[in-house]
Parts: structure tokens; sequence; C-alpha cells
């Protein structure tokens, strides 16, 4: 199932509806890459709420996309990761190093507001 | 062959006899039911067993057990008995009633009515003999059920307890708006790390917490699974978009967490629970004035 892509003002936003296979989360991550040159945005933020399951190829992958979009000049926040869900990566060291989680969508929003402030000044 | 098919014809035969001795019982038991209840009273009473109880409680309670007593006895099955005993397990465990007790008064009405048995047949040693061969197994088993009764009542009790002091130990406090502490006391074991970082990652989610102290001051050590498990939590804290800041590792602990070769740049740890608030206030944006050092309003 493809992921739909929304855009919103200066972001992207990706909401994974449903469990993906392999081939849906790299087309997701080719998209994002693409789009975000295309809509010149600054940020990209993938929720993942309706995921129960993160293997270690969607982790990865994840991990990638956000080290992809930093590398394209914009920021990447992932959203909605599930309590069990986020210790069951821990114990499985998949720790997402380097990229940026909050709650939800609204405080992916809100971290990416606040990091565009603080570039500006 | 020929030994086997006598044999099974043998026990054909005695489990006929028991069953009809048990009925004679029964309607013993039935007709001679005020005397031998009262008897049992006394018994009680004079073994100083139920001293929680009022007479007249126990009274009642002894004429349900003994009604289900003799209907165990008559229809061969202990699940009325058994419901029966649940029950009456319920409601005096509150009271503190010991197992010795409920075993006792059983023990005594097995007595009691062995006793009638014994006066009624002491003519004839034989049918004595009978009467006992099928009363005692069936009376074992009773005596056995209202005990195992008893003792899974109250295990239950022990166990629900259990869970209410392990829910009590974690508690989850909202500090300020966003932020929670996370006291935690004593020795922590593997069950409980589980169950602290369960109430945790839920509390993050449900205060949408942004930054967490968990303050380990009242812990004095922790082995390196534990600790192990602590920087899991931490980490999928993250994962949810939480800080965490741990405070008051004691020297013990610090050891240990270095000895397992934690990767300390990912903890963000501080002396002691106030400093834990003021750092946790920090990252918030907050900051806490003297009230006669506030910025006067216009």
């Amino acid at each position: 199932m493809e992921v739909p892509i929304l855009k919103q003002g200066p972001y992207l936003i990706a909401t994974i509806q449903s469990a993906l296979t392999d081939a849906d989360l790299l087309q997701l991550r080719d998209s994002l890459v693409e789009q975000v040159g295309r809509y010149r945005s600054r940020g990209v933020i993938v929720d993942v709420t309706a995921l129960d399951v993160m293997d270690s190829f969607a982790s990865r992958t994840i991990r990638d996309i956000a080290q992809m979009i930093k590398l394209r000049g914009a920021e990447t926040v992932i959203v909605g990761i599930d309590p069990d869900v986020a210790f069951a990566m821990v114990r499985l060291g998949l720790n997402l190093e380097g990229v940026a989680t909050t709650l939800d969508l609204e405080e992916g929003l809100v971290l990416l507001n606040e990091r565009a402030r603080a570039t500006k000044r | 062959m020929v030994d086997a098919r006598t044999h099974t014809a043998t026990s054909q035969m005695v489990g006929e006899n028991t069953a009809g001795l048990l009925r004679e019982l029964v309607a013993h038991l039935r007709q001679n039911r005020t005397q031998l209840r009262e008897e049992w009273v006394r018994r009680i009473t004079g073994a100083q067993l139920l001293t929680a109880m009022t007479k007249e409680e126990i009274f009642a309670e002894a004429t349900s057990v003994y009604d289900s007593y003799v209907e165990a006895l008559e229809t061969g099955t202990v699940e009325a008995l058994q419901a029966y005993s649940r029950n009456l397990s319920e409601r005096i465990i509150p009271r503190g009633v010991e197992t010795n007790e409920v075993v006792g008064i059983v023990l005594l009405l097995r007595d009691v009515l062995a006793r009638s048995l014994f006066a009624k047949y002491h003519g004839d040693v034989s049918m004595l003999s009978h009467v006992l061969d099928a009363y005692e197994p069936a009376a074992n088993r009773i005596a056995i059920t209202v005990a195992v009764g008893f003792v899974q009542q109250r295990e239950r009790v022990i166990r629900e307890q259990q869970e209410a002091i392990r829910e009590l130990s974690t508690p989850v406090l909202q500090v300020r708006e966003r932020l929670l502490i996370l006291p935690i006391i004593g020795l922590i074991d593997p069950q409980r790390a589980r169950q602290l970082t369960e109430q945790l990652l839920r509390g993050i989610r449900l205060n949408r917490a942004k930054v967490v102290v968990i303050d380990i001051t009242g812990v004095a050590a922790m082995d390196a699974s534990v600790a192990n498990h602590l920087v899991q939590t931490v980490e999928a804290a993250r994962l949810l978009g939480a800080t965490v800041i741990v405070t008051g590792l004691s020297p013990e602990i610090a050891q240990t967490l270095v000895n397992i070769g934690v990767d300390l740049g990912k903890m963000n740890t501080v002396g002691d629970l106030q400093g834990g608030i003021e750092e946790a206030e920090r990252l918030l944006g907050y900051t806490v004035v003297p009230l006669k050092e506030a910025p006067q309003p216009a």
C-alpha cells in the first residue's frame, strides 16, 4: 500500500496507515527524498502511530530516510511510536540513533517550528 | 487373565457395597442432624477455634457446612462443597481466620461423625469396619477439598495484595505541565523493572510529557540486568519524544553502569532530585524566581 505524502506549508507529512512491505518502505523513502527537493520543504514528518510492529528493516529504512533528508537540507521527525513498540525496538537494539522523535504529529510540528526559528536567528 | 477378572468383579462388588453403605450413612447423618451439629459446634467452641466469630455465626456456618458435607457424601461430588468453601473463605479471611482453624473444624466434624458411627455400630465390628471403609476416603476427600479451597482463596488474596503493592511502588507523578517525576525506592527486581518501564512509557503518552526525572536516590544497588533495563527505558522514552534525567545515582550504581559499559553520552544524569527538576525546568523553558525578584506587572 502506498503511503500518502501531504504537503503542509514548508513541511511534508507522511502518515503510515497500515503495515508496510519492504518494497512499500523503499518507495516511501524514494518519494520523500524526491519530493523534499521538488517542494523545497524544510522538514519531513513520518507518522507511525498505526504501526504496531517495527522490525529491523523498517527502523533501518527510517534511519536512512532521516539521513538522506538531512543531506537534502531538511529535518526529519518520526512521530507516534507506540510505547510497547518503543521498548521492543530498544531491546532489539534499534535505537533510531540521531533521529528526532516526538509523541505525536502536533509535537512534531512544534519541534520543526522551533528548529526553524532557531536557524533564522 | 483369570486373576484380573476376579479382581474386577470383586472391586465392582465392593463399589456397589460402598455406595449402599454410604446411603445408609447419609440416612444416619440426616436423622441425627440436630444432635450431631450441636455436638460439633460444642467441640469447636471447646477447642477455642473460630474465636473471631460469634456463637450464632459459628452455628449458622456449621449448619451450612454440615449440610454440604452430607450432600457431598451422598452425591460423591465435591463441586458444591468446593464452591461453598470458597465463598466461606472469602467471607472469613478478612476477619483473620487462620488455616489451622479451618482445617481444625473440618477434622472435628470428621471426628464427631466417626464417633457417632462407632456408637451406632459398636455391637457389630465387621459392619463397623465396612462402614468406616466407605466413610473414611469420602471424609478425607471432603477435608482436603475444604482445606485446599481455603488455602487457594488465601493465596488469591495475597496475590492481589502483591499486585496492589507493586502498583503503589512505582508512582508516576506530574509536577508541572509536561514534566513527570518517577521516584523509585527499594529493591528493583526484573519484574518491577518491567512494570516500571510500562508505567513510565504509558505515563509519558498520557500526560504528554517532554521531560521525565527518574530519581533513584532510594535504590541502594542494582544488578547489571536491571541497570541495562534502565538504560533501555531511557532510550524507549526518547523514541516517544521525552527526555529522561536520572538523578541520585549511588556510587555503587555508578560503578555498575560503568562496569556494564553503558554509553553515558545517552544518559542525562544529575546529582540529586532538586538539580534534576531544575535541569528539567530549564529544558522546558521555565525559570523559577522568588516573588520579590519577579518582574512587577505593569
